[in-house]
């Protein structure tokens, strides 16, 4: 009990961090360039570098709103903490299935033999 | 155990005024109520990022082993509706971020008409994907069994537009350029098989995210609702921020759809 109490500021009180207007602004406007780079990226064809793009970008943004809109930044660090163990969850669950895809792929190919449509 | 019942003895001997309205008895003070509201909605939107990776899972799987469904279907999405509700999601999560600082610092009216705004958005982006879903319903292209096939598709279009269809039987071999220009645009690449799937993602991952917008308009009419009656300042913000996180997360995971879903070719 004691220990948490005394962690963060003494008298009980509410100490939050208060965005400055000038950050809110700057990342709402790097919010909206990146979306227009996005859409203008997309219509060149870069071939497998397209979903390194399109997907860098949405990061960027994702990070930009994490960090600066959801207070991150200014936070606990445990919050942090807590978003990245969730992403390495996230693609330890898309890798670990990416992995059983291909193992999938020749019981498929034998029910189409067996099962031909019309 | 029974030593935290002792909340008045304990808030006496800390000097804490325990009358506070905004302190729920359970906590000693405050900041350990905020800090624990805090925790409680970030574990909230975490579980909810796992829940909606599922879908991600499904939809980078699908891409994976099925590219073409996806450079297919995607065809049929109007980027500039989804760029346009990109933009409209961003401002709104300006919109929360700003009510947040106004809560912070008693900014009182400018703390209703940022609440306000935020669900003008909301509104804003489900009347578009409301635009979006209705062309796809009208035109068939829904999942699994509800899916119209493309030549049953350009058959009903032959119908609705009778003379045009007259027109293009009459003269297939010299197309005019106009029908040659519908069909640019409608679809260049052969429909693949289980093209369906893709409207089955498309519409799964959509339409939970809009789900949650619905849910985000709820919740900010709510605390729009206690703005008024004057309930937040700088020591109780508590609800406006939490209701902000999650907004900004519904904003976070559209931002990866919009490239996911209308930027693939």
């Amino acid at each position: 009990m004691g220990h948490d109490s005394h962690e963060h500021a003494d008298d009980g009180q509410v100490h939050a961090h208060v965005m400055p207007k000038s950050v809110l602004v700057g990342v709402w406007l790097l919010l909206v360039v990146m979306t227009g780079l996005t859409v203008f990226s997309a219509q060149f064809h870069l071939g497998f570098l397209d979903m390194w793009v399109a997907m860098g970008i949405a990061t960027l943004k994702a990070v930009a709103v994490l960090l600066f809109f959801m207070h991150l930044l200014y936070d606990k660090p445990f919050h942090t903490f807590m978003v990245a163990a969730t992403m390495v969850f996230v693609f330890l669950f898309f890798g670990l299935s990416l992995l059983d895809t291909n193992a999938q792929q020749g019981q498929i190919e034998n029910y189409k033999i067996l099962n031909p449509k019309n | 155990m029974t030593a935290t019942h002792d909340a008045p003895a304990s808030h006496a001997a800390h000097g804490h005024d325990h009358h506070d309205p905004n302190l729920a008895h359970h906590f000693d003070t405050p900041a350990q109520q905020f800090e624990s509201g805090k925790f409680g909605i970030w574990t909230f939107l975490l579980t909810e990022i796992l829940f909606f990776s599922g879908l991600f899972c499904a939809y980078v799987v699908y891409r994976y082993l099925h590219p073409e469904i996806f450079t297919y279907g995607a065809q049929f999405l109007d980027v500039k509706w989804g760029a346009i509700n990109t933009i409209v999601l961003i401002c709104s999560s300006l919109t929360a971020a700003w009510a947040v600082r106004n809560a912070q610092l008693n900014q009182q009216g400018w703390l209703k008409i940022n609440l306000a705004l935020t669900i003008l958005c909301a509104f804003a982006f489900m009347g578009i994907k409301a635009v979006e879903y209705n062309h796809k319903i009208h035109e068939g292209l829904l999942p699994g069994k509800l899916y119209v096939h493309e030549a049953e598709r350009e058959a009903r279009h032959a119908q609705e537009h009778g003379g045009a269809a007259k027109h293009e039987t009459a003269a297939t071999a010299v197309t005019s350029e106009a029908a040659a220009d519908a069909h640019a645009t409608e679809a260049r690449l052969p429909e693949p098989e289980n093209a369906a799937t893709f409207f089955g993602i498309y519409f799964c991952m959509t339409g939970l995210h809009a789900f949650h917008v619905l849910v985000g308009i709820a919740v900010f009419f709510w605390v729009l609702l206690r703005a008024m009656k004057g309930h937040f300042g700088p020591s109780n913000f508590a609800a406006v921020d939490y209701s902000a996180l999650y907004w900004h997360l519904v904003d976070l995971i559209w931002i990866y759809l919009f490239p996911l879903l209308y930027l693939i070719h």
